[in-house]
């Protein structure tokens, strides 16, 4: 059988068996939660408390005066200690909410569930969203709230539900949609409530029946759901992707999906809707995979925001070999920290150790222009050209002529690169020179 | 547990993976792949066969050896390269060439074709093709002096017979065969005079199967050639069933013409590469004064590659469409 996909892209190793079967198990709330006050795309939150307050589990911490961006909870029931920097997944140190558990898990009072969605109107449900700190769980991080509310004159006929979890090791995706079809499937029935009762497609990978029948099932027979098998490929979780496999359309260059009639959203982010608007209850946990081959119990983990990486992977058995890598995010696309002591965002769906022997020690030898990099880029970019114009600074003719923006840093070019040159590497390099000089001229 | 921070741990930007297939393994790969044709060679011409590939190969990584320790760089004979180059310019030599032939040409590829413009991915040129038009301007009887298979009688190539009078007869009076399936099949096989690899059909494309399998070449520009060859030998009124066995065709569509290095990295572009090559063989196989054009329309292409690069870039996701 023939499933749905994209042009191109590359078949990955999965890695998924080591956690694929395992029941979510809760993790330990951490004695110290460091919450950090940027977890998500857009403007920074501001402390809404002061050290030595006492705060709810649930209660916002953090929020700014802005549009996009999103509230900040905390996970747990406690003490501020320290309103200080400290260390970030994605930044050097950014500004944190230091809070010591009293192990109460005191529900902040306010919290309460929204039995009559319905009724309500999509402004309010927005609002919802936002006050419940939504955001983006497939990694993006980007405040859902502003994703519903898509401002393209182009009217949204279809809201699709992103269930495909293409990396490698990772699994907390296809626990949830086994474990919980229905969260997601409520959930995209609350979005699909306020973009104006659009239908709902789901796509989920081949590889993962168990999540397609538990979703098949919870989606029940109305037609206004469809279940949708898509081909095992990366990177077929990538939004533009999604929108190429099941609706057969593309979004423009530079553009958002909205301007061809669609909002994706991941099961995580969805089923995280449903479970605010039926419990109330914010983000303040997600589910998280542990594993790589330098976990010793690799796992699939609810866990607080906050929770450091270290207090994860003991709760995993601990590390196991010489480790060289803690990968943030599954091994594509994912970023390896500096320390253990960062501690879970928004974002975070998986934790990836390897050890030594897992990673590769090849040097960069050189191009023998096989073209793989071209064969196998979802977005059909010729990433050796882009490669070679940005280590020669003609940046000009890598944006215009060769779409260096358009890359949507999958990593396909370099996984599969028999030369081993750093071939994303550069192209991102690339990106973050020319936002640099562009800021530089802006501030002129 | 210990401090966390007494830990280091390896910061670099993702991927963090890499697939399994590096320079190295795809180059033995195209080793691997050529050994069929090898094994037919030396069944056809003898033990000399496997001679000549033995020492078009040491004077190959000799040359290469010499040139990046007097350029003081690391020398990288091991990475598989240079070994195919040598063996594609053995078996694009006739059987009965003198032994220092293949010395001279094996250098000559090295230095000529590869080493000068900066080594391994930044020649233009297919290396053992470049030596192989200064082997034939320098050395034409030695070239093309051919003999016939298990004998050493001298002999001529089909496409040298085919050449004199556009008649398929006297091919198989040459092959002493006298219905043109017979013909087909001795050619097919590899049963008449020619250079050491390119006679034997099903050992190339046993090769080329691997490949394919391996991923090491993709369809196109095998596919497109052949096919190319086949319909213009048609509408210029010839035999293409003759045309696709005789000659270098199916090793130069397998193992030279799908050379990455010098042939376009877009899919369209090596699309052209295939139509083109095959175009310019017919044209001189029936117009030129050569019997053969697989080594000329490659290299002509190759020429062609950076523009081919350049005018059939992918269209972008997103950019021109709905």
């Amino acid at each position: 059988m023939r499933y749905k996909t994209f042009p191109q892209g590359i078949h990955l190793r999965y890695h998924k068996q080591a956690t694929a079967g395992k029941p979510t198990v809760t993790a330990k709330a951490p004695a110290v939660a460091v919450v950090p006050l940027i977890q998500h795309i857009g403007v920074p939150c501001i402390p809404q408390i002061n050290v030595g307050d006492h705060v709810f589990m649930g209660q916002k911490i953090g929020d700014a005066e802005a549009l996009i961006t999103a509230p900040i909870h905390s996970p747990i029931s406690g003490k501020v200690m320290a309103l200080e920097a400290r260390p970030h997944v994605m930044r050097r140190d950014v500004l944190s909410v230091v809070i010591e558990n009293d192990g109460e898990d005191e529900l902040y009072p306010d919290i309460m569930p929204y039995p009559d969605w319905e009724r309500l109107d999509p402004d309010t449900l927005r609002n919802i969203i936002r006050e419940g700190g939504i955001v983006g769980m497939g990694g993006a991080a980007f405040p859902t709230h502003i994703k519903l509310a898509p401002q393209s004159d182009k009217s949204i006929d279809a809201v699709l539900i992103n269930g495909a979890e293409c990396e490698d090791y990772l699994t907390d995706d296809n626990c949830l949609m086994v474990e919980h079809p229905e969260w997601v499937i409520g959930g995209a029935r609350i979005i699909s409530h306020i973009l104006g009762n659009v239908k709902i497609v789901v796509g989920i990978e081949a590889n993962k029946p168990d999540a397609l029948a538990a979703i098949r099932q919870a989606a029940g027979e109305g037609d206004d759901i469809s279940v949708i098998a898509l081909d095992t490929k990366y990177p077929q979780g990538g939004e533009k992707q999604m929108v190429k496999a099941l609706l057969d359309r593309e979004v423009p260059s530079g553009g958002l999906p909205s301007e061809v009639g669609v909002v994706v959203n991941n099961v995580a982010t969805v089923a995280k809707i449903f479970e605010l608007i039926t419990t109330g209850m914010p983000l303040i946990s997600r589910g998280v995979t542990l594993s790589g081959p330098g976990v010793s119990a690799p796992g699939n983990l609810i866990a607080r925001i906050g929770t450091s990486m270290e207090d994860l992977i003991s709760e995993c058995g601990g590390y196991k070999g010489k480790i060289a890598k803690v990968i943030m995010g599954g091994p594509m696309t994912g970023i390896s920290v500096f320390t253990t002591l960062v501690t879970l965002t928004k974002s975070i769906g998986g934790v990836v150790v390897m050890r030594h022997e897992d990673i590769c020690h090849e040097d960069p030898v050189v191009c023998i222009r096989c073209a793989r990099c071209v064969d196998a880029c979802p977005v059909y970019l010729m990433p050796i050209s882009l490669y070679h114009y940005s280590r020669s600074l003609n940046y000009d003719q890598a944006v215009e002529a060769y779409g260096l923006f358009d890359c949507i840093e999958c990593g396909c070019c370099s996984y599969v690169c028999p030369g081993r040159l750093p071939l994303m590497e550069s192209i991102k390099h690339a990106k973050a020179e020319i936002n640099n000089k562009r800021q530089k001229q802006h501030g002129r | 547990m210990a401090d966390p921070l007494s830990r280091e741990l390896i910061v670099s930007s993702a991927p963090h993976v890499r697939g399994r297939d590096n320079i190295r393994r795809m180059m033995y790969d195209v080793a691997i792949a050529l050994i069929p044709a090898g094994i037919a060679a030396v069944y056809f011409f003898g033990l000399r066969s496997l001679l000549i590939v033995l020492i078009t190969v040491a004077s190959a990584l000799g040359a290469e050896a010499l040139i990046q320790r007097a350029m003081g760089r690391r020398v990288t004979i091991t990475d598989g390269s240079a070994l195919v180059t040598a063996v594609l310019l053995a078996y694009n030599l006739p059987p009965t060439v003198p032994l220092w032939l293949p010395f001279i040409g094996a250098s000559i590829a090295i230095g000529l074709g590869k080493m000068v413009y900066g080594g391994l991915g930044y020649n233009p040129f297919n290396p053992a093709l470049i030596s192989r038009t200064i082997l034939l301007a320098a050395w034409p009887v030695l070239m093309t002096s051919w003999v016939v298979p298990f004998d050493a009688v001298a002999t001529a190539t089909p496409l040298a017979v085919i050449k004199m009078g556009d008649n398929l007869q006297a091919v198989k009076d040459l092959l002493h065969v006298d219905s043109n399936l017979s013909l087909y099949r001795q050619m097919f096989w590899g049963n008449h005079g020619g250079c050491l690899g390119e006679t034997s059909i099903p050992a190339l494309l046993l090769g080329g199967v691997y490949l394919m399998y391996r991923r090491v070449i993709t369809w196109h520009i095998p596919i497109t050639y052949v096919s190319t060859v086949a319909v213009t030998a048609l509408l210029l009124g010839r035999d293409p069933i003759f045309h696709l066995l005789a000659g270098g065709l199916i090793l130069g569509a397998l193992y030279m013409a799908t050379c990455p290095v010098t042939t376009p990295v877009t899919p369209r572009g090596r699309i052209y590469f295939g139509l083109g090559a095959g175009l310019l063989t017919m044209l001189i196989r029936a117009f030129g004064s050569l019997p053969e054009g697989i080594m000329y329309s490659i290299l002509l292409m190759n020429a062609a590659t950076p523009l081919l690069d350049r005018y059939t870039r992918p269209r972008i996701y997103g950019k021109g469409a709905r």
